[in-house]
C-alpha cells in the first residue's frame, strides 16, 4: 500500500473562476505528501446514482498545508454536483494518481488548451528553468495571471478575444518562440499538432492524454490508448491512460 | 465463528471473491486492500494469444449503473503464468483464472496450458457480450453450454465454474446444460447487454455500441437468477451482480450462493471486498449464527 490514498477529503474552499469553471482546495491526510505535477485525483460522488469516480487533474499542490488544488469544468451531472459543495464538506478520493511529468532542467514550452491547462500551474512552480507558457481558450481566459507569476506567458483564444487569435500553435509561431522541451495537455486535436511539432523540431514532448475511465488505477483497461509498439503490461499496443499515463513520451503513442 | 465456504472440494476462508474483469490480476487493488484477506482472487479473462480489446470509449456511466465493452483485452496466458500467477501465489487467498476464446479449441488450449499450474479453480467465460465470437455465442444455447463444458473438462486438471450469462430466456436451462456437462460449479451474473445514447453528439456512448450493464442496478436480476439456479441443480453457486456492500452480499447467500464476487464497486470503492468479509462476520453475530452455512440457501 505504498504511494495511493483513498481518503475522506474537506473542501477547504470553492471559488468558479471562469463561466463553469472552479476551482477546490482539499485538505488531505497523504495525497498532498506525495503528489506530483500531472498526476490526478478520483473524486467520488455523494448521489448514489453516479457510481464511478470523476477523474480530475492536480493544479497545485501546498505540501506545507497537506492541500491540493484542482480545477474542473462543469462538464456532466457529476461535475456539477460538485460544484455546489461549500468548505467544509467532505467527499472522498483516491490518489495521487498516475504518473505525473518527469520534470527536466531545460528550456521549456508548458502548452495547455482548455480545461487542460490546470496541470500545467503546478508544473511551473516546480520547474526550476526559463519557460515559455503557452495556453489556448475557446474565449474566456482562467489562471492566467497565477500563470503567469511563472514565466513567459502566452495566450491564444479562438474568438480572438485575448492574445493571439488561433490556437497554441499559432501564439507560438506568431511570437518566434522556441525551447528545448515540450509539457502538454489538452484536447487531442492539440497534442498531435504538438507531437508533430516536437517531431520537426527534434525535440521532447511529454504529453497527457484523457480518456473515458472507470477504476482509475489500471484494473479495468477502460481508458487505454494506442501505443507505438507492444506494452510491456498489456502485451498488446495498449497503454492504460491512468496508469501508465496520463504522461506520455509523444512518440510512444498514436493519436 | 466459521466463514469458510467449500466450492468443488477447494476450501474458501471466507466466501468474498472478486468478479472476472473488475480486479485485474489483483496487482492494482494490492495499494489498497490485503488480498490475504480474500476468499480468492478472480482473474480478468486470458485467452490463447493476447487480445487487443475493443476501440474507446469502452465505459459509460448510467443511472446506477455502467456500461463496459472491453472487449476482453488481455496479455494472453503466457504472461499469465509468467507473472500474474506468482504475484498472486505470494498471498494466502485462492487463485481462480478466468478464461476466455474465440472457439472450443481455444478454451480448451488454455485450459490445458493452466493445468499444470498453481491455480485453484479455472472460471470459463461464456457469457462476454462484448466480443464478435465466442464469449456469449457459447452461452445462450443449452446444448452449446453442455458441449463446452464437456470439452474443457477433459483438459481441466482444476475445477471448472461455467460463467453464465443472463441474457438468456432460460437460466435454469443453462445452469442444468452446465451440469449435464460435467461443470463443478457455476458463477452467475455476467453483464446484461445494453446501450447508451449520448444526445448531445447523436451516437452511441461505447464504441462498440452495445455493453454489458453492471453495477447496483442489475442486482435484483442476478439475485433472482442465483435464487431459481440454486433450486435447479446439485453445484454450487458463486453469485454476483451489483453486490456493493455486505448486506448485498448477504442478500446472495441467503438466495442460495455459497460465494459471492465483488465487481463494479471495486471501481468506486476500492476497498469493498475487505469491507464486505467484515459485514458479513458482523451480521452472523449479530443474529447469533455460528456457522455461514447456516444461512447458504435459508430463503
Amino acid at each position: 500500500m505504498a504511494e495511493k490514498w483513498k481518503e475522506q477529503a474537506t473542501i477547504v474552499r470553492q471559488d468558479e473562476i471562469a463561466i463553469d469553471i472552479y476551482s477546490i482546495w482539499f485538505q488531505t491526510k497523504q495525497i498532498a505528501q506525495m503528489a506530483k505535477p500531472g498526476q490526478f485525483i478520483n473524486i467520488y460522488s455523494k448521489e448514489g446514482s453516479r457510481l464511478l469516480p470523476r477523474p480530475i487533474s492536480i493544479c497545485e499542490i501546498n505540501k506545507k498545508k497537506g492541500q491540493v488544488r484542482v480545477v474542473y469544468r462543469v462538464a456532466g451531472k457529476g461535475t456539477e454536483e460538485f460544484s455546489h459543495y461549500h468548505a467544509g464538506t467532505v467527499l472522498d478520493i483516491i490518489g495521487p494518481l498516475g504518473n505525473g511529468y518527469t520534470l527536466k532542467e531545460k528550456k521549456a514550452f508548458l502548452v495547455g488548451g482548455g480545461i487542460g491547462i490546470p496541470p500545467l500551474l503546478e508544473l511551473a512552480k516546480q520547474l526550476k528553468c526559463e519557460k515559455q507558457i503557452v495556453v489556448g481558450f475557446r474565449g474566456e481566459t482562467f489562471l492566467t495571471e497565477e500563470l503567469a507569476k511563472y514565466g513567459a506567458l502566452s495566450i491564444a483564444t479562438e474568438d480572438g478575444r485575448a492574445g493571439t487569435k488561433g490556437t497554441v500553435l499559432d501564439a507560438i509561431k506568431e511570437k518566434h518562440l522556441t525551447a528545448d522541451i515540450i509539457y502538454a495537455c489538452g484536447p487531442t486535436p492539440m497534442l498531435r499538432a504538438i507531437k508533430e511539432y516536437a517531431m520537426e523540431h527534434g525535440i521532447e514532448a511529454q504529453i497527457s492524454l484523457e480518456e473515458k475511465m472507470a477504476c482509475g488505477i489500471g484494473a479495468c483497461l477502460a481508458c487505454v490508448c494506442q501505443s507505438k509498439d507492444i506494452d510491456e503490461h498489456s502485451n498488446v499496443k495498449n497503454k492504460r491512460v491512468c496508469k501508465d499515463g496520463p504522461v506520455f513520451d509523444a512518440q510512444e503513442v498514436e493519436l | 465463528m466459521n466463514t469458510k465456504v467449500t466450492i468443488a472440494g477447494v476450501e474458501l476462508q471466507n466466501p468474498v471473491m472478486t468478479a472476472s474483469g473488475t480486479f485485474g490480476s489483483g496487482a492494482e487493488y494490492s495499494e489498497f486492500i490485503d488480498l490475504n484477506a480474500l476468499g480468492a482472487v478472480v482473474t480478468k479473462g486470458v485467452s490463447n494469444v493476447p487480445w487487443q480489446g475493443n476501440k474507446t470509449p469502452r465505459i459509460a456511466e448510467t443511472y446506477g449503473g455502467m456500461l463496459n465493452a472491453i472487449g476482453l483485452q488481455n496479455p494472453g496466458v503466457d504472461i499469465m503464468i509468467k507473472r500474474d500467477i506468482p504475484f498472486l501465489r505470494q498471498y494466502n487467498t485462492k487463485i481462480i483464472v478466468n478464461v476466455c476464446g474465440k472457439s472450443e479449441q481455444d478454451y480448451c488450449e488454455v485450459v490445458e496450458q493452466l493445468s499444470e499450474e498453481p491455480v485453484d479453480m479455472l472460471e470459463i467465460n461464456i457469457s462476454c457480450p462484448n466480443v464478435k465470437e465466442g464469449g456469449i455465442a457459447f452461452g445462450q444455447d443449452p446444448k452449446a453450454v453442455e458441449s463446452i463444458t464437456k470439452a474443457v473438462k477433459k483438459y481441466a486438471k482444476q475445477p471448472v465454474i461455467m460463467k453464465l450469462s443472463p441474457n438468456v430466456t432460460s437460466i435454469v436451462d443453462m445452469a442444468k446444460a452446465a451440469e449435464a456437462g460435467g461443470a463443478d460449479a457455476l458463477s452467475l451474473i455476467n453483464t446484461l447487454t445494453g446501450m447508451k445514447i449520448d444526445i448531445h453528439k447523436r451516437d452511441f456512448a461505447l464504441a462498440n455500441q452495445t455493453g454489458g450493464l453492471s453495477g447496483p442496478a442489475i442486482k435484483p436480476v442476478a439475485v433472482r437468477m442465483v435464487y431459481q439456479a440454486a433450486h435447479a441443480v446439485k453445484l454450487p453457486i458463486i453469485g454476483m451482480g451489483g453486490i456493493s456492500n455486505w448486506e448485498d452480499a448477504v442478500e446472495f447467500l441467503l438466495a442460495g450462493a455459497t460465494a459471492i464476487s465483488v465487481g463494479t464497486a471495486n471501481f468506486y470503492n476500492p476497498t469493498a471486498t475487505i469491507e464486505i468479509v467484515k459485514g458479513i462476520e458482523a451480521y452472523l453475530e449479530k443474529y447469533g449464527y455460528t456457522d455461514i452455512k447456516e444461512i447458504i440457501g435459508m430463503v
